[in-house]
C-alpha cells in the first residue's frame, strides 16, 4: 500500500505573494488570438477580467485558463490547465485554453519543458493559482451579499448561499472579484474531492490539431515576413570560410546571403552545434532550397574529423580510463568477486541518435534596433531570452518570447541555437525572418544522444546468490550509469562508475537521458542474472526489493523500494506473468527515472518471419494521475519510442559527418512495426504527482531484449537490436535449428 | 516563374511559381494553407500527404506544373466543419501527442477508407507505413482508422 504523502493530504494552505493578482497583463498570442474558440452554450463575454496569471474570467462564465509551459505533444496544454480548473472549481467545458507567452512573473514560475518535471514543479502553484481565483470570486460574492465565505459553497462555478436561495455564477461576480485583495492564504482541496484531476480528458487542441490550423512555430506568418535557410559545415570539426555569395544572391528569388556568428558565452542548453553559419535569405522555402544546392562553400578544418570506429575504440578505452564522473562503492566488491563461485559479465552498447523531431527546428524573429521579438517552438523560452539578448545586445525586457505549440521535443528544443540564428539573421536583414531548416539540416546539425558502453558483472556463490554487483559505463557526453539507483541497496558487495570520454559531436539530452540506455542493458543483464541462478526474472528483482524495503544497504538510495516493487507486482498480475502461452515470447522489465515507476511485460508474436510486438502491459506509479487521457498516450509513445529506437535508429560518423541525412535511410518505426496493443494501468495514489514524459520509455528497452531472447534463444548486447538479429542468421533459421 | 490555376478545397487559386516548385511550398508558402506539413521532403513521412482527386499524394514531391486541374484536398478542405468521420475518429481516440504528423495520418486514412472501407489489419499498416510518427502514437491511429470502418 501506498500512503499519502502528499503536503495537502489534509487542510493545508499556501501563500500567495501580494503581486500574484491584481490586474496582470498577459503577454497577447497570436497563435489563439485569430480563433477565438465558442463554447457551446456559452457566449462570447464582451469583458474579461484577470483574477491573475493564470485565469481570465468572461462576463458570460466563459473562463480562459493560460497553459504556462510550451507544449511539445506531452500534453501539459490540457493536463496544466486542468490542474488550476480543478481548485479554480469550474466546469470543464466552461473552460477555453490558450498558451500564456514567456511571463514567468505572472505564472510564478519557470516556463520550461522538460525532464518530465512539468506536472510535478507545477503542482503547487497551479494549484494555489486555482484556489486563490476561487477564494477571490467567493470574497466578491460574500461582500456583495453582506455574508461570510463561510455561508456560501462553490461548484462547477456557480456560488450558493448555503442556508439562502441566492446563487451567483464567477461571470457575474468576476467584475467585483478583481478588486478583492488577495489572500495570503488559501484553501486547497482535498485530493479525495477532485473532481476532474484523475479523469478522462482529450487533448484541448484535438479540434484544431485534425483541421490544420497553423499551432506549430513553422507555421507561423507575419506580414511581409521573409524565409530564411542555413547551411551549416558538412562536418563536426569544421567552419566555414567562404562562399560563392555572387552567384547566390543572383538566383532568383534570393534576397541576401550571408554568414552569421552565434557565438555566446553560455549555460550548455544553446549548444551551439556550429557558431558559424551561411544563411540565406528569400522569398519561398523552395527557393532556398534551390539556392542551398546551388551553393559551393570553402570549409576548413578546425579540430579532428571523427568517425564511428575511432567513436568505438575510445569507448572501450576510456571505459577504463575515462574521466570518472560519478561512482559509488558499498561493501568490498574486488574481495567479493574474488571469492565468487562464478562471475557473469556483459557488455552492452548503443550508436549515436538523432532527435528527429518530426516538425524541424525553426524560429521566427523580428529585431529592430532595440526590440526583439522571437516566436517559435522552444522547451527553453527564458534560456532563449537572455542569450538573446546577449548576442544581440538588446535588454532583456526589450525581447518578447512566444511559445507556439511544438511538433516534438524529445529535448531536442533545450537547446536553443537555431532561435539564435534567427534573431542573427533578421538583425543583419532589418526584417521579420522564418528560419526554417530542411531535413537534411535537422538531422545533420543535430545534438545528437551519445553512444553508449557499459559493462555489468555479478559474482555468484556456490548457492547462487548473488554476492558482488558492479556497473561501468562510458559515453561521449556522460556514461549511463545511476550509481544510487537500483540495485544499489540490494547487494552487499556493490560498485558503479559513470565515466566520460571525449568527441566533438555536438550531444544533449534525449528523452530520458542515459535512462533509455542504463533499463534495457542493466534489465536484460538481470534476465540473464536470473536465468544463471534458475529464478523467474520477476521473482529475483522482488527478492531484491525486500531487501531494500527490510534492510536497505547504504543512505544515497534514489528509489522508493515499495513503489518500485508495487509496479512489478502490479505489471505481473495484469499480465497474467508466468502462465505460458505458445507463439507468445514475453520479456519483463522495470525502470525508475524521473520520479515516477514504471514496470512492462511485453509479448512477441512470429509473423513471417519476423518479430512483431503484440501486446505491451504497462505498470505506472506517478502518483496521482492528473489526465488518464493524456497520461495514457504519453506513456503508449514512450513505449513505442524506446522499441523504435532500440530496434532501428542509429546514426553513423565518417569524416565528421553524419552518415544519414533523411528518412530514406535512419530509420525511425513505423506503423507495421509498432506494438499492436499497449495497455497501461496506474497505481492508485494520493501522492504529489510526477512526470510521464520520460519514464514509460526506458523499460520497452530491456523488456523488449528479454523477449527477443526467448524468440531467438540469443541476448541482445548492441543496438539497433534488427541490425544484431540480421548479423546473426534469420530469426527463422533460428526457430527452426 | 508561370501562372497556375489551381482547384484547392473547392476554390480556384492562381499562382505565380517556378513549375518546379513542389505543391507543398505552394500551399505552405504562397497560399498560406499551412495545415500540410513539411517533415522530409522525399516522400518519406507522409507529413505532407494531401488528395489529387481521390488519391494521397506526397506533396513535397509534387511540382504544381503536374497538377493540371486535378482537384486538391487539403486537411483545411477534408470537411467544412471538421467533422469528417476520420476527423471525428481522431479526437475520439485523443490521436494526438505533439500533434504535427496528424494531419498527413488523417489525409492518408481518408483516402485509404474512401478506396477500401473495411480495409484489415495489414492493409491498414501497409497503406500507413509511409506516414512516421515520431512520438508514437499508431496504436491510436489504427484504433481510430478501425472505428470508422466497423460504423459505416
Ligand atoms: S514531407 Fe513529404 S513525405 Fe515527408
Ligand atoms: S503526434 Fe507527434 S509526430 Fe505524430
Amino acid at each position: 500500500m501506498t500512503l499519502i504523502k502528499t503536503q495537502h493530504n489534509r487542510r493545508s494552505f499556501l501563500k500567495v505573494s501580494a503581486a500574484a493578482g491584481g490586474g496582470m497583463l498577459i503577454g497577447f498570442n497570436w497563435l489563439t488570438s485569430c480563433t477565438s474558440q465558442v463554447k457551446e452554450g456559452i457566449p462570447i463575454p464582451k469583458e474579461w477580467f484577470e483574477i491573475n496569471g493564470y485565469i481570465k474570467i468572461g462576463d458570460t462564465g466563459l473562463v480562459t485558463i493560460y497553459s504556462p509551459n510550451p507544449e511539445i505533444g506531452q500534453n501539459v496544454m490540457t493536463s496544466m490547465p486542468l490542474i488550476v480548473a480543478e481548485e479554480l472549481d469550474v466546469n470543464w467545458d466552461h473552460v477555453v485554453v490558450e498558451q500564456g507567452a514567456l511571463n514567468p512573473d505572472a505564472f510564478k514560475k519557470r516556463q520550461f519543458s522538460g525532464g518530465s518535471l512539468s506536472i510535478m514543479q507545477g503542482w503547487d502553484v497551479l494549484r494555489m493559482a486555482g484556489a486563490t481565483g476561487r477564494r477571490m470570486l467567493l470574497e466578491a460574492a460574500a461582500k456583495e451579499w453582506g455574508v461570510a465565505v463561510s455561508d456560501l459553497t462553490v461548484s462547477e462555478g456557480i456560488i450558493k448561499e448555503i442556508k439562502g436561495e441566492r446563487t451567483i455564477g464567477y461571470g457575474e461576480i468576476a467584475a467585483k472579484a478583481v478588486d478583492i485583495k488577495v489572500p495570503e492564504e488559501v484553501e486547497l482541496k482535498n485530493p479525495k474531492d477532485f473532481k476532474l484531476i484523475g479523469s478522462f480528458k482529450k487533448n484541448v487542441e484535438g479540434p484544431k490539431l485534425v483541421t490544420g490550423k497553423p499551432l506549430f512555430g513553422i507555421d507561423f506568418i507575419r506580414e511581409g515576413m521573409l524565409l530564411a535557410m542555413i547551411e551549416h559545415p558538412p562536418a563536426f570539426g569544421m567552419t566555414v570560410k567562404d562562399f560563392n555569395r555572387e552567384e547566390i544572391v543572383s538566383m532568383n528569388g534570393i534576397r541576401d546571403a550571408f554568414t552569421i556568428d552565434i557565438s555566446v558565452e553560455s549555460t550548455r542548453l544553446v549548444a551551439t552545434v556550429f557558431p558559424h553559419l551561411i544563411a540565406i535569405v528569400g522569398d519561398s522555402t523552395w527557393h532556398l532550397m534551390k539556392a542551398k544546392k546551388a551553393l559551393k562553400a570553402n570549409w576548413e578544418s578546425i579540430s579532428e574529423l571523427e568517425n564511428s570506429e575511432m567513436h568505438t575504440q575510445r569507448l572501450k578505452r576510456d571505459i577504463e580510463k575515462g574521466e570518472i564522473q560519478e561512482s559509488r562503492k558499498d561493501g568490498n566488491p574486488e574481495v567479493a568477486f574474488s571469492k565468487a563461485a562464478k562471475v557473469i559479465e556483459r557488455t552492452y552498447t548503443a550508436p549515436f541518435q538523432a532527435h528527429n523531431t518530426l516538425e524541424p527546428m525553426n524560429f521566427f524573429a523580428h529585431v529592430t534596433a532595440n526590440k526583439a521579438e522571437l516566436i517559435g517552438p522552444t522547451q527553453t523560452p527564458g534560456v532563449l531570452k537572455s542569450n538573446a539578448s546577449t548576442l544581440l545586445g538588446i535588454p532583456e525586457e526589450n525581447i518578447t518570447v512566444d511559445i507556439t505549440r511544438i511538433g516534438g521535443g524529445f529535448g531536442r528544443r533545450l537547446y536553443v541555437h537555431y532561435g539564435l540564428e534567427a534573431a542573427a539573421i533578421s538583425k543583419k536583414m532589418g526584417a521579420p525572418i522564418k528560419l526554417i531548416y530542411s531535413r537534411e539540416d535537422d538531422m545533420t546539425a543535430g545534438i545528437y544522444r551519445t553512444a553508449y558502453r557499459s559493462t555489468y558483472k555479478v559474482g555468484l556463490d556456490e548457492n547462487n546468490n548473488i554476492i558482488a554487483y558492479s556497473a561501468r559505463g562510458v559515453g561521449f557526453r556522460e556514461g549511463a550509469i545511476f550509481p544510487n539507483r537500483f540495485p544499489a541497496g540490494t547487494i552487499e558487495n556493490y560498485t558503479a562508475t559513470k565515466l566520460k570520454s571525449e568527441s566533438n559531436i555536438s550531444m544533449g539530452a534525449w528523452r530520458a537521458p542515459r535512462s533509455h540506455f542504463a533499463a534495457g542493458a542493466e534489465q536484460s543483464f538481470l534476465d540473464e542474472v536470473a536465468e544463471a541462478i534458475g529464478k523467474d526474472p520477476i521473482d529475483l528483482q522482488l527478492e531484491l526489493f525486500d531487501r531494500a524495503i527490510d534492510n536497505p544497504i547504504g543512505e544515497k538510495n534514489e528509489y522508493e523500494a515499495e513503489r518500485y516493487a508495487g509496479v512489478i507486482k502490479l505489471v505481473k498480475e495484469k499480465a497474467n506473468w508466468g502462465v505460458e502461452t505458445p507463439g507468445i515470447y514475453r520479456g519483463f522489465a522495470a525502470y525508475f527515472c524521473h520520479n515516477t515507476y514504471v514496470a512492462q511485460v511485453l509479448d512477441l508474436i512470429m509473423k513471417e518471419g519476423k518479430p512483431i510486438v503484440n501486446k505491451v502491459w504497462c505498470a505506472v506509479d506517478c502518483g496521482i494521475v492528473v489526465n488518464r487521457e493524456g497520461a495514457i498516450n504519453i506513456i503508449q509513445g514512450g513505449v513505442v519510442d524506446g522499441i523504435g529506437h532500440a530496434m532501428y535508429s542509429e546514426i553513423k560518423f565518417e569524416n565528421g559527418s553524419p552518415t544519414d541525412n533523411n528518412f530514406n535511410t535512419y530509420q525511425l518505426i513505423r506503423h507495421n512495426q509498432s506494438p499492436k496493443e499497449i495497455e497501461v494501468f496506474f497505481v492508485e495514489s494520493e501522492i504529489k504527482p510526477t512526470g510521464l514524459g520520460e519514464p514509460g520509455l526506458p523499460p520497452a528497452v530491456g523488456a523488449l531484449a528479454n523477449a527477443l531472447y526467448k524468440v531467438t534463444g540469443k541476448r541482445y548486447y548492441h543496438q539497433p537490436y534488427a541490425t544484431a538479429i540480421q548479423d546473426q542468421s534469420t530469426i527463422e533459421t533460428t526457430l527452426k535449428g | 516563374m508561370a501562372v497556375f490555376n489551381l482547384n484547392i478545397n473547392g476554390e480556384q487559386h492562381q499562382v505565380d511559381v517556378d513549375p518546379d516548385m513542389p505543391m507543398l511550398w505552394v500551399l505552405r508558402d504562397s497560399l498560406n494553407l499551412v495545415g500540410t506539413k513539411y517533415g522530409c521532403g522525399i516522400a518519406q513521412c507522409g507529413a505532407c500527404t494531401i488528395h489529387l482527386g481521390d488519391v494521397a499524394m506526397r506533396s513535397c514531391m509534387l511540382p504544381v506544373s503536374q497538377v493540371g486541374n486535378q482537384a486538391i484536398t487539403t486537411i483545411e478542405g477534408l470537411s467544412e466543419k471538421g467533422d469528417h468521420p476520420v476527423q471525428q475518429a481522431w479526437l475520439e481516440h485523443d490521436v494526438a501527442q505533439c500533434g504535427y504528423c496528424q494531419s498527413g495520418q488523417i489525409m492518408n486514412a481518408a483516402a485509404l477508407l474512401k478506396s477500401n472501407p473495411k480495409p484489415s489489419d495489414p492493409e491498414i499498416e501497409a497503406a500507413m507505413n509511409g506516414n512516421i510518427c515520431r512520438c508514437g502514437t499508431y496504436v491510436r491511429i489504427k484504433e481510430a482508422i478501425k472505428s470508422v470502418t466497423s460504423n459505416t
